[in-house]
């Protein structure tokens, strides 16, 4: 299998690239044949992420397993490095899967102005960038991934997105265009002032930010978390959201909030806190505070949401926020439930979009107060909805509760680096154990909003405009995407060490670093 | 007195090019089919490139003259440049100069003179030869400029363009005359070495200040930039075209040549003047530009701005290691891919005027429906100047804040910020021209009058996108000419 150790990632990240190279080539014309293409290039990159994930050596998780390091830019030394270990592993796999699910998704529901070859090459695209992103062990490399979701994120929102799109789509661009560009700044700082000029993320990380003065570190890391915490997105940092979430087309929604959110929570984890552990140990009381704000002011910002899309986007926010405080923990238990966090949000939040999606192309509208009664017009998709959000506000049994919960308990005993936000390092427990009780109060709140909305969309009568309207429960199309996401989310609840066995090994060497 | 040595293998591309407009002249006197002309110009072009490759792939420096005209990997990277970009500007103004009331026999030839400019400037390494170079660049545009013959915005536009060069000119020539006057030398290096082994008196820097200002006028830095807007839009586009990549990067060459060769020993004198320059034009550029309603004054501002990019690595130059080498190579990988990159949206921008007849950046609306071919083009190179990966301006921008940080000093990562600021900023003008293209509704009444785009211009937006995807995704190319154009040269 030595073939397939040296090219798997490679073909992961390209395969996709080949996919939209085809659809570009068949006429327009033919909208089967594009579709099966887009269809079957998803699937065979999903093929060979499930022989990766077969392949990969899961009792030695923290190394990075199918490297590929071959020159690419030799003027400034960075390399086309690849490499997977038990952190990159299930949000590589949950990429391939959500694109498959996807493009299943769209068969017969193009959102206006149709175009399925744009569409899907664009989706292609997106997963390249994605891929890639989760693949990347050199900064340049990571960089160009990070930003290549842009572009396509931006045309499926400013083409295919609702009414206000012009402006959630060119928000969203500059949000994150601002944000990367302080990251650049930070990565070609980083590269200058290192003992050894490299962009090598693992040399990187094995240096560990020796030899950089404190406050080089801080700054550096400060470039970093602006473009990682724009795209988690972190409060204050999370504006864009709601606007891009709601303006996106179903499909754009579900991959933004499945997996583009994910990048930012991953480059905290892959970069920022291995390559400058000390300026993380001081950042990360300040994480802690903006996760807790997002928490409660991403529910409370649900709960005055008429507005389904919108609601779920607001819920993003929060529960990002819970992703964000396991890792401003810093310890092995809070990155390991930040890992399983971003899993769980991707196919909980996922499936809601798509609930969401489905529902506003049956009634043509996403506002709570004309809708209603959904579990007696089309029981099927109404009790899709109760269980996705009963896996959204962490019901034990289901994959959100081992985002959640996890996360929350670590803030019980944060690393002992951290310094408190008052009293310094004595004041370290007593900051992170307010941070634990209002996060706490945060999953209240979460039920709140999500029952409300479950509540207003699915329970009583339907409304009288569309009482007699002909609603279709759900179609072939729809159970085929979202059965394994729906499996996945039971089989995760109820097995969480499926994942966290991978993530373990991985995360160890990281929370080491802060004495975890 | 002994005849100079002549190597005419050293001087072969710029032997061509002469005896092209010779030809071209001649074939427009005498010869009816004046479709002929440009085909002529364009054999011309690339048989000058081949001389090019060669002297570049057998890697001897040749030196002339008494080391006035240089032919070393730093002049081959810039001639190989002009040529490619004459070629190109060749391919988008065929039809636009064929179809129109023009003269056509005597464009080409001021076009190709311009570029024999450019030629000699890339090996030019003493004052005079800069500056006879520079005229010989400049003086054709000014032609150029003013020619469609009927209209006043165009008469305008050479008007003011050869007012403001003549001005520019005489400054500079006095300038260059106190530099001469107080070092006693001609030559780049013998400067340079006066430098280094006397402390030069105030009246110097005045010198070096005034000259940089005559090359600000020529690069269009701000605040000597005035010209650039109205100039842009009353030229002929495919002129325009040409003033703002290839008279550009004329000047920027000769701005390189004379700090690197030159001045660069004494850096009080130059970097707070090219710090301002770079702060000032990438600013209030792109400030301008946000504003603009005509695609063409849009692009006008954007070249500005990016002017003001390239002037980055140049101000911090003198605090990277060796002879600040890799800002010299991060300035010559901006120049190549801003050359390719503006380029191509200037074709696309000429395709759309040849479909509406309007320069209105309101033109564009609803062009993705259209037209959806042009609109991908115009989309990769707006895409690209923001400096989006994985379109080639990344890698430009990259080099650029790269330098900024090798040379780590307080100013330069001011410079830095300013920059990483403006980057965002230009994409909000770049983004307008992309949303209405892919989100108004048509205009109505533009589908009948479209005309297909003519075979000349696709093929340059075919070259230029390929170029533009392929250096995005693969930089060392590129990356790779300027290093060997400063680390050898």
């Amino acid at each position: 299998m030595n073939w397939f150790d040296d090219w798997a990632l490679t073909l992961m990240v390209f395969i996709p690239l080949v996919g939209m190279a085809l659809l570009l080539v068949i006429p327009r014309a033919q909208e089967q044949a594009i579709k099966w293409t887009a269809l079957l290039t998803s699937l065979v990159t999903l093929g060979v992420g499930v022989g990766i994930a077969v392949d990969f050596d899961y009792d030695a998780g923290g190394k990075l397993q199918f490297q590929a390091n071959e020159s690419w830019i030799d003027v400034i030394k960075s390399r086309f490095h690849v490499g997977i270990d038990g952190i990159s592993l299930p949000l590589l796999i949950l990429s391939a899967l959500v694109v498959v699910c996807c493009i299943i998704y769209s068969w017969n529901h193009f959102p206006e102005p149709r175009n399925p070859k744009a569409f899907l090459a664009l989706v292609l695209l997106l997963e390249v960038g994605m891929n890639g992103t989760f693949v990347a062990q050199d900064l340049i490399l990571f960089f160009i991934f990070f930003e290549v979701v842009l572009l396509p994120m931006f045309f499926m929102i400013m083409v295919w997105g609702g009414p206000n799109r012009a402006y959630a789509s060119i928000k969203f661009f500059l949000f994150t265009l601002f944000g990367s560009a302080l990251m650049l700044v930070g990565f070609l700082a980083l590269f200058f002032v290192s003992k050894e000029q490299t962009f090598d993320i693992v040399k990187l990380g094995q240096l560990g930010g020796d030899g950089i003065t404190h406050s080089t570190q801080m700054l550096i890391f400060g470039g970093m978390f602006l473009g990682f915490a724009i795209k988690v997105p972190m409060f204050p940092f999370h504006t864009w959201l709601p606007d891009a979430h709601t303006e996106a087309p179903t499909v754009g929604s579900v991959l933004l909030a499945a997996i583009l959110l994910k990048l930012g929570t991953y480059g905290f984890i892959r970069i920022a806190l291995p390559l400058l552990p000390d300026a993380a140990a001081d950042w990360a009381p300040w994480i802690g505070l903006l996760a807790t704000i997002g928490i409660i002011y991403g529910a409370l910002c649900c709960l005055a949401q008429t507005d389904m899309k919108r609601l779920i986007a607001f819920s993003s926010v929060a529960h990002m926020g819970f992703v964000m405080l396991g890792i401003a923990t810093l310890t092995d238990f809070g990155l390991n439930a930040a890992v399983f966090g971003m899993v769980a949000h991707g196919l909980i939040t996922g499936m809601l979009f798509f609930v969401a999606g489905s529902v506003q192309e049956r009634y043509e509208t996403r506002e709570m107060s004309r809708l209603g009664g959904l579990l007696t017009q089309a029981p099927k998709l109404g009790w899709i909805l109760g269980f996705t959000a009963m896996a959204s506000l962490g019901l034990p049994g289901l994959a959100g509760f081992w985002g959640e919960f996890p996360a929350i308990l670590s803030a019980y005993n944060p690393a002992k680096v951290i310094d408190g936000l008052v009293g310094g390092s004595g004041g370290t427990l007593w900051t992170f154990r307010t941070f634990m009780v209002i996060a706490a109060i945060g999953t209240v709140l979460a039920a709140g909003y999500l029952l409300l909305m479950l509540q207003r969309v699915a329970f009583g009568a339907p409304k009288a405009e569309f009482e007699n309207a002909h609603i279709h429960d759900v179609h072939t199309s729809e159970w085929l995407a979202w059965t394994p996401l729906l499996l996945l989310i039971v089989v995760l609840g109820i097995y969480p060490n499926f994942l966290f066995d991978v993530t373990d090994g991985a995360i160890g060497p990281i929370s080491k670093v802060f004495g975890g | 007195m002994n005849a100079p040595h002549i190597d005419f293998h050293a001087l072969a591309p710029e032997i061509i090019l002469v005896a092209t407009i010779v030809v071209v002249l001649l074939v427009d006197l005498f010869v009816k089919n004046k479709n002929l002309v440009p085909r002529i110009a364009s054999i011309g072009v690339l048989g000058a490139l081949i001389p090019v490759l060669t002297l570049a792939s057998d890697g001897v420096n040749r030196s002339m003259f008494g080391g006035a005209y240089i032919v070393d990997n730093y002049a081959l990277l810039f001639k190989g440049l002009f040529l490619v970009v004459a070629y190109i500007t060749l391919l988008v103004s065929f039809n636009y100069i064929g179809e129109g009331d023009y003269y056509r026999g005597e464009f080409y030839v001021l076009l190709l003179t311009s570029v024999l400019g450019m030629t000699v400037m890339a090996s030019a390494r003493d004052l005079i030869t800069i500056f006879v170079a520079l005229e010989t660049i400049t003086i054709p545009t000014f032609a150029l400029a003013a020619w469609r013959k009927h209209d006043t915005k165009s008469n305008e536009a050479g008007l003011k363009y050869f007012l403001i060069g003549v001005l520019s000119t005489a400054i500079m020539l006095y300038d260059m005359s106190l530099v001469y006057g107080i070092t006693g030398a001609n030559k780049l290096v013998d400067i340079a070495g006066y430098i280094n082994e006397h402390s030069t008196p105030p009246l110097f820097a005045v010198g070096v200040f005034l000259t940089l200002a005559g090359f600000a006028f020529k690069v269009s830095a701000v605040p000597f930039h005035f010209w650039a807007p109205d100039t842009y839009e009353g030229a002929p586009t495919p002129v325009t075209a040409f003033l703002s990549v290839a008279s550009k990067a004329g000047g920027f060459v000769a701005l390189i040549s004379i700090v690197k060769f030159g001045f660069f020993p004494s850096e009080d004198s130059w970097q707070p003047i090219i710090w301002v320059l770079a702060a000032a034009s990438m600013t209030l550029g792109n400030l301008a530009a946000l504003r603009q309603t005509n695609i063409v004054r849009m692009l006008a501002y954007s070249s500005i701005a990016q002017g003001g990019f390239m002037l980055v690595p140049i101000a911090v130059a003198a605090d990277v290691g060796g002879n600040g080498d890799s800002a010299w190579a991060a300035v010559a990988v901006y120049l190549v891919i801003y050359a390719v990159m503006n380029l191509g949206a200037f074709a696309a921008v000429i395709a759309v005027a040849r479909r509406t007849g309007s320069g209105e950046i309101s033109s564009f609306n609803g062009l993705g429906r259209t037209a959806p071919l042009l609109a991908v083009f115009m989309s990769l190179f707006l895409f690209s100047l923001a400096g989006i990966p994985p379109l080639a301006g990344w890698y430009a921008k990259l080099v650029m804040f790269r330098s900024v940080f090798d040379s780590g000093t307080t100013g330069a990562v001011i410079l830095g910020v300013i920059a990483a600021l403006n980057a965002v900023v230009a994409f909000f003008y770049y983004a307008g021209v992309t949303r209405a293209m892919w989100l108004e509704e048509p205009a109505t009444g533009t589908e009948e009058r479209t005309l297909p785009t003519p075979l000349a211009l696709n093929v340059a937006m075919v070259l230029i996108s390929v170029v533009v995807v392929a250096a995005g995704v693969y930089p060392q190319g590129v990356a790779r000419l300027g290093e060997l154009a400063f680390l050898t040269g």
